[in-house]
């Protein structure tokens, strides 16, 4: 209603206000601090930012620039790089803080900033951590200074928030048999994604590539899964194929460091790398595959190439060779070709028509492979040096290492190798009541879930144990390998080592054991020491030793062996793989490894290695 | 100003073209007017909101969904919060993500809260014209303390980036409800002392009673909603028609007055305030609990279905309105932004202002509650 006329003395009602709490203007003065949640300057701590750029990518504004660090050493799981804020064009939305994958990226409530020039607005973000010089407790801050370069200790402000987060954490789960299931047979454990778990699967990624620099073989990991989550298949098998000719293998048994370095992993669960290219493979009908990957055709090239040993080097090395015109023989000593891949793995990992499946694919681009032929007996080096241009060598690692210990001579004792290439080829096997493995590695895990399939066969019961000398944190076997071995009712006791194994009346009835305090010394290197006091000892009537393999090199002449350099146990080869032998190249873990995927690296490099030889050696 | 004794063109010889605005003690915001004056009397008045030469619209084709929403909230900086929940509700009907219960009643709160921020803003301009600044610094003072609780739930005080697709960006932090509490109580007890400095104040009445009189048919004509539409006596109100977040759960009136003039104008929006700060109360009362946010998906690897959408809410200044297109790629095909200043500050404003006295030229226009920025966008 409006007022007519008012009181003489309305204006005094104006007093009260003098009691009132004043908005702004306060004595004594009332410092207000920004909320909690306050969006001021940048904070990053170094320590776990892992330089993938995504704050950069999602940046509305382009304000953010990924600069490099010169005390930073790039490596795999950081690109060396960090962010750099323009506070000319960054307008606080925090964007870059929800998309952070490791969170180290937040907001401080610091929000004065008073320079001269406006070059001072590039700004690298730190912390307290990574910039103590620049923050300052309470006491020592004064706003007088207030800038960048002078900021208020313990000041955060809108953080991370993990359910908040654009980054999708969780896994899509992988179908699996489940324990008791698995334990019965040999069939393969993980099911594989149906499409539209690859798809969400393959959605999860951030296409930042840390993963690429951690991948042996290089494989250009963010495009490939871009092209799953398109629903291209064929075009992510392409991409595959630039750099990975065994990709239903790696698919499976990958030891994948890409997932090991993937920015989702800094605070959930990385994205399922291996599982998606097994999909990629799996969908592409091998019919397809030389129509698909553009090798219908293929331009001869001058220079025939001989390669020892169809392991993953050595079929690495044929594709690679094959797709550029050479006409390439494979030598394999054992039945089938695929080297540890079959004789190796066991079938619940890595199921033969898998395997076969990468295999008869290079065998269509024409590479010729001789199995049952071995090199040093039913041919010699010498004879393959003369018939071919180029030689490539990559027969691994397959002599088994002793522990050497008392009671190793007994029959009951195996070796990790001739066991599993038993059980792959169907032979019949000593299976123990009660079976211990020496061994801490995917290797030893092999042997122990294989033993325990076969004991399942024929007792109805599991009763295996797995010692090694590394503790639990250091083993060197997959976490996956080491959870499921425990699932199928594994005994898994790390930290021990062997001391005797006890036999009694011509049967094994235990192995001794003794602590291992440390498997390396301080310089690192292998050297383990115990405590002979703290004694352990594990029944059993098997024993089966899986500490790593030795490589053979019976098969290469004198004359030829003699003229190879070594680096420490390993030939010493150039970048393309050749040895100080110029027609001879060596791959596969016996120059690197021990592991599939660096064996399909180095074949890939040993080939355009050999390719550049073949080049300059022809007239 | 052009010199006396050489009119332009456009003007008959005892007419004189002046700017009013964007430099002018008299205008808020990037926003003139050219007035064609014969003496004090307005003759014609052309409405000229282009200073701001943004091209939103054009903008957010070339930028991801993510990015495009700290961007939307640009659009008002006096009423940035219902832009956010335009852009969150048409991107959620193009890709089909749900909204948790407790997202709407947060939207609401965020909603309302910026509409008194609104309104107390337009209060401190509108005052301030009329020669009551006491008036002016209190709205001003108390919209802080809402800028206070805008900073504590989202962390910025004017720009808020909160309402995203699939909810709201972070819950309520601990103590909000209280805070709230506090502010509306406060605000509430102003309430009175607001009606006795000005809105009950017989030299505002005078001054605009009777004045820049809008009908309802003109009004309905030419696409005016909000607390324009209202003042004329039609009870349209988006939050009642349509409801969206919470609106329809809770109890509230729509205001109105008959005479379509100033007065009529600054009343409701006046007695809107009131029902703003009871929604509030109510959605911070009824909030639900469970999460406050559906996970969108990888912001990287984001394409929205094909197709288009309209999606309309109550602003603080009438129905706001996002037309959104869907090719099916990670960006906007096309965005259209309905904006309710826009009919207001072209259309009805010129026509208000012809004959209009030249001192009165500027409340006019904040009696339209015009923001400039929603025109050029």
């Amino acid at each position: 209603m409006i007022s007519e006329k008012k009181s003489l003395f309305a204006p005094f009602a104006a007093v009260k206000f003098l009691f009132r709490k004043p908005h702004t203007l306060r004595f004594p003065f009332e410092p207000k601090e920004p909320a909690p949640r306050y969006r001021g300057l940048h904070l990053n701590d170094w320590g776990t930012c892992t330089g993938c750029g995504n704050c950069a990518d999602i940046c509305p504004n382009q304000a953010i620039t990924m600069v490099p660090i010169p005390e930073i050493e790039a490596e795999p799981g950081d690109t060396g790089e960090r962010p750099q804020v323009d506070y000319g064009r960054c307008c606080f939305c925090g964007l870059c803080v929800d998309i952070c994958p490791p969170g180290s990226l937040s907001l401080s409530r610091d929000f004065y900033h008073i320079d001269r020039t406006t070059d001072s607005f590039a700004y690298l973000a730190k912390d307290e951590r990574s910039d103590p010089e620049a923050f300052l407790p309470a006491g020592e801050y004064s706003i007088l200074k207030a800038g960048l370069g002078h900021r208020k200790e313990d000041n955060p402000g809108f953080g991370p928030d993990m359910a908040y987060s654009l980054v999708a954490f969780e896994r899509t789960p992988m179908p699996a048999l489940p324990p008791e299931q698995r334990k019965t047979g040999f069939a393969e454990i993980v099911q594989g994604f149906t499409e539209a778990e690859a798809r969400r699967e393959a959605s999860r990624c951030l296409e930042c590539s840390l993963c690429e620099a951690a991948c042996p073989a290089g494989m250009d990991i963010q495009e490939y899964v871009l092209a799953i989550w398109r629903g291209d298949y064929e075009q992510a098998l392409r991409v595959i194929y630039r750099t990975n000719p065994l990709p239903s293998v790696c698919g499976r048994v990958c030891t994948h460091k890409c997932e090991e370095t993937c920015g989702l992993g800094k605070r959930g669960e990385p994205v399922a790398v291996r599982w998606l290219k097994r999909f990629a493979a799996d969908q592409v009908a091998p019919e397809g595959y030389k129509r698909v990957l553009g090798t219908e055709h293929i331009e001869p090239a001058d220079g025939t190439v001989a390669v020892v040993g169809a392991g993953p080097a050595g079929l690495s090395a044929a594709h690679f060779l094959a797709v550029k015109g050479h006409p390439v023989t494979v030598f394999e000593a054992l039945p089938q070709p695929g080297g540890v891949l079959r004789y190796g793995i066991p079938e619940y990992r890595l199921p033969y028509a898998a395997l076969d499946k990468d295999i008869d694919y290079i065998r269509s681009l024409g590479v010729e492979i001789r199995s049952g032929t071995c090199v040093g007996e039913d041919i010699t080096l010498q004879d393959l040096h003369e018939q071919f241009d180029a030689v490539f060598i990559a027969t691994g690692l397959h002599v088994g290492r002793s522990t050497k210990v008392e009671g190793t001579d007994h029959e009951h004792v195996v070796q990790a190798l001739p066991l599993l290439r038993d059980i792959t080829e169907g032979r019949e096997v000593f299976v123990g009541e009660a079976v211990i493995v020496i061994g801490g590695g995917d290797v030893a895990m092999d042997c122990a879930r294989s033993m325990a399939r076969l004991q399942m066969k024929r007792f109805g019961r599991v009763h295996v144990t797995l010692t090694c000398l590394e503790s639990e944190e250091i083993m060197p076997a997959s976490r996956d390998e080491i959870d499921e071995a425990r699932e199928e009712g594994i005994t898994i006791i790390p930290a021990r080592g062997p001391e005797r194994i006890d036999i009694q009346d011509g049967r094994i009835i235990g192995l001794h054991t003794v602590a291992c305090v440390s498997v390396f010394d301080e310089a690192g290197k292998f050297n383990p020491t115990f405590d002979r006091e703290d004694t352990r000892f594990f029944e059993g009537d098997m024993v089966v030793e899986a500490i790593g393999q030795g490589m053979d090199t019976s098969y290469i002449p004198e004359d030829v062996a003699n003229r190879l350099e070594y680096q420490g146990r390993r030939i010493r080869v150039n970048d393309g793989y050749q040895s100080s032998v110029p027609w001879l190249f060596v791959g596969g873990d016996m120059v690197q490894g021990p592991d599939a995927v660096t064996a399909i690296a180095n074949g890939h490099a040993a080939a355009d290695g050999i390719t550049a030889y073949l080049k300059g050696a022809r007239p | 100003m052009t010199e006396p004794d050489a009119p332009t063109a456009t003007a008959a010889p005892r007419e004189l073209e002046m700017y009013f605005g964007p430099q002018h003690v008299g205008m808020v915001g990037n926003f003139g007017i050219i007035l064609t004056v014969e003496g004090d009397t307005v003759v014609r008045a052309r409405a000229n909101p282009g200073y701001l030469h943004r091209g939103f619209e054009k903008l957010m084709e070339y930028r991801t969904y993510i990015q495009n929403f700290p961007l939307v909230c640009r659009l008002n900086v006096m009423d940035p919060d219902p832009n956010e929940a335009l852009y969150a509700m048409a991107v959620e009907d193009l890709a089909g993500l749900d909204v948790p219960p407790r997202a709407h009643y947060i939207r609401t709160v965020v909603l309302e809260l910026s509409r008194v921020s609104s309104h107390l803003m337009w209060m401190w301009g509108y005052a301030n014209l009329l020669g009551f600044e006491t008036l002016g610094q209190w709205a001003m003072g108390d919209r802080d303390y809402v800028l206070d609780l805008f900073e504590a739930l989202t962390g910025g005080r004017v720009y808020h980036t909160y309402i995203w697709p699939g909810g709201v960006r972070r819950d309520l932090p601990d103590g909000f409800a209280d805070k709230a509490y506090r502010v509306l109580d406060h605000l509430q007890s102003m309430l009175p002392e607001y009606d006795n400095l000005f809105f009950n104040h017989r030299l505002f009445a005078d001054r605009t009673q009777g004045l820049a009189v809008l009908g309802r048919d003109d009004a309905l004509a030419m696409g005016v909603t909000g607390t324009n539409l209202r003042a004329t006596g039609a009870a349209a109100d988006t939050r009642k028609d349509e409801p969206y977040a919470a609106y329809g759960a809770l109890d509230f009136d729509v205001p109105t007055m008959q005479d379509g003039d100033s007065y009529a104008r600054a009343v409701v929006v006046r007695l809107e305030i009131e029902q703003s700060l009871s929604l509030v109360r109510q959605a911070l009362e009824g909030m639900p609990g469970g999460p406050a946010w559906t996970k969108m998906p990888n912001p990287f690897k984001w394409e929205v279905p094909p197709g288009e959408t309209y999606v309309k809410i109550e602003s603080a200044r009438g129905e706001a309105g996002f037309y959104m297109v869907s090719d099916g790629s990670d960006k906007p095909y096309r965005v259209h932004f309905r904006s309710p200043s826009y009919p207001v500050g072209i259309l009805v404003l010129e026509r208000l202002l012809q004959g209009a006295s030249l001192s009165d030229v500027g409340h006019i226009m904040l009696s339209l509650n015009i923001a400039a920025p929603e025109i050029d966008r």
